[in-house]
């Protein structure tokens, strides 16, 4: 289980990034936090992952509290960051340690073909294109097999056609071993597709906003009147976040902060 | 010089690329042995060729060019090595950098042959200042290299290895050494090309082996073909120098864009 708890990050120059996130993400929950920019996501995904430290408040993962990168914690971030003078299989076990060569190998070869590159693994990551490259820092957080996998806008830069096949490869490669994931992103179909929540974040000083269930079984299909229902429930409470002044229905008890 | 793929194109690149320098050495041999010129000043081909032959089949060639060798290697080995220190002191240390890299720019921006009067005055005229004024230019590439190369490491990759909890040894070894490998590299053989830039003003100085020493003998004696020969023994010697540097170092910078291979 993920706590997050009355979790503030102010800058030196004294920005507010963050003021006041409580959020609780249940084991195997896939968690989509959206909003504009500037609004604090990965600020928070970043005090999470103990890459940075929070001003005030705090992150728990199954009890522990976290001030510094964690082994039960993964990220992916924005960028693949794949180490370019390692394969791209060494780049996937960069994260093991402690495990037999056997071991080592089959664990990064499983990985390597749940995203489809078994093949590639010999290569330069320069020899790949960006959406092999993001797949491959996928597996990569993947491999240790993570309790809480933070995804920062993984597939952002990607095209439509090649983030959609990524997000398959993604949900079954959860599917394995069901790490909790928080994933941002700024696009309302990804977060349908993939996630049992949506958090929805207000910017100035970023704190969280509305949060939507998505009671759908897995997998979605997009053209289905439910998904449009769930993207258009999204889209407004998107809408209501962006423009503050408009009056807000019946507000859900997801809302309230550390609220379980 | 263009890198062209094909075999048959790069056969043709190397014919227009020997064709100048061919046509004249052979129009300057030509013109000596019809009596245009007298090629006194400026020997013909042949006779360059002859007195390198001369000088090889003696067995002088080898002295000369392994003395200065062994004065290239070693001056390259003090300077890198200084290079690295320093460097890397400069980059991981912010007081180091404040102190000292503001002096070291002051004093790259020095001609290094200027050094040559006072290292004769301090050191004599034997091996020391030779070496030391090798070393004096072989340091300034690597040391710029090595220190804006752990400088500008991406601070995108350090994170991968926060995430992945690495020791301090091993963000070194893992992540900050291969990253500022291909810029050391760079300076490194800067450093060694520069080395053979500085060995000829160090022989110069005053050297009673030497291929800097064949020049100024050449001079004094008025042995032009001498002196074209020494020049010779130089080009090829530092042009294999640098090609072994490159063939032993190819294979640490494999993962990168293959078009720097050729540069």
């Amino acid at each position: 289980m993920l706590i997050v708890d009355d979790l503030s990050k102010t800058y030196a120059d004294g920005t507010q990034a963050l003021s006041g996130v409580g959020l609780s993400v249940a084991p195997g929950e896939i968690v989509a936090l959206i909003g504009g920019s500037g609004c604090g996501k990965t600020t928070l995904l970043r005090l999470i992952a103990g890459l940075d430290r929070a001003s005030t408040g705090t992150v728990q993962v199954d009890g522990e509290t976290i001030r510094d990168p964690h082994p039960s914690v993964g990220v992916v971030f924005q960028e693949p960051r794949l180490l370019p003078w390692l394969t791209v299989a060494d780049n996937v076990g960069f994260g093991l340690a402690g495990l037999g060569r056997s071991e080592h190998r089959a664990r990064v070869a499983r990985a390597l073909e749940r995203v489809g590159l078994a093949e590639h693994a010999g290569r330069w990551p320069r020899e790949l294109s960006g959406g092999q490259q993001q797949r491959v820092a996928i597996a990569r957080a993947f491999v240790p097999r993570p309790r809480v996998l933070l995804l920062d806008e993984p597939f952002s830069a990607l095209d439509a056609f090649t983030r959609r096949g990524l997000h398959d490869q993604l949900l079954d490669l959860w599917a394995e071993s069901k790490p909790t994931i928080l994933i941002v992103t700024h696009d309302v179909g990804e977060a349908v597709t993939l996630a049992d929540r949506v958090v929805v974040m207000r910017p100035r000083p970023g704190r969280l906003d509305e949060t939507l269930a998505i009671a759908m079984p897995r997998p979605r299909d997009p053209v289905s009147p439910r998904y449009e229902e769930a993207v258009r429930r999204v889209m407004a409470a998107l809408d209501r976040s962006l423009h503050p002044a408009t009056p807000r229905p019946n507000p859900a008890p997801e809302m309230r902060a550390g609220w379980w | 010089m263009p890198v062209l793929r094909q075999g048959g194109r790069l056969g043709l690149g190397l014919v227009l690329a020997l064709a100048l320098p061919l046509a004249l050495a052979v129009g300057w041999e030509i013109a000596v042995d019809t009596g245009v010129a007298s090629g006194r000043l400026l020997p013909p081909p042949s006779r360059i060729g002859a007195t390198l032959w001369e000088l090889a089949a003696s067995g002088d060639l080898l002295v000369h060019v392994e003395a200065t060798l062994i004065r290239v290697g070693l001056g390259f080995l003090f300077g890198a090595a200084a290079g690295i220190l320093m460097g890397t002191a400069v980059a991981m240390l912010p007081l180091v950098r404040r102190i000292c890299d503001p002096s070291l720019q002051a004093l790259r921006a020095v001609p290094s042959l200027a050094w040559v009067p006072l290292f004769i005055l301090w050191f004599g005229i034997l091996e020391t200042p030779k070496i030391l004024l090798i070393a004096v230019g072989v340091f300034f590439p690597v040391y710029v290299g090595v220190s804006g190369a752990i400088a500008s490491v991406d601070r995108k990759l350090v994170e991968v290895g926060r995430i992945y909890r690495l020791s301090r040894g091993a963000m070194a070894r893992r992540i900050l050494l291969p990253a500022i490998l291909p810029a050391t590299l760079v300076g490194l053989r800067t450093g060694l090309g520069l080395g053979f830039l500085f060995v000829v003003a160090a022989e110069l100085m005053g050297a009673s082996e030497g291929l800097g020493y064949l020049l100024v003998d050449g001079q004094q004696l008025g042995k032009p073909d001498q002196i074209l020969a020494a020049i010779i023994a130089f080009a090829l010697a530092g042009k294999l120098a640098d090609t072994l540097f490159v063939a032993m170092t190819r294979p640490l910078t494999r993962w990168q864009d293959t078009v720097r291979d050729s540069l």
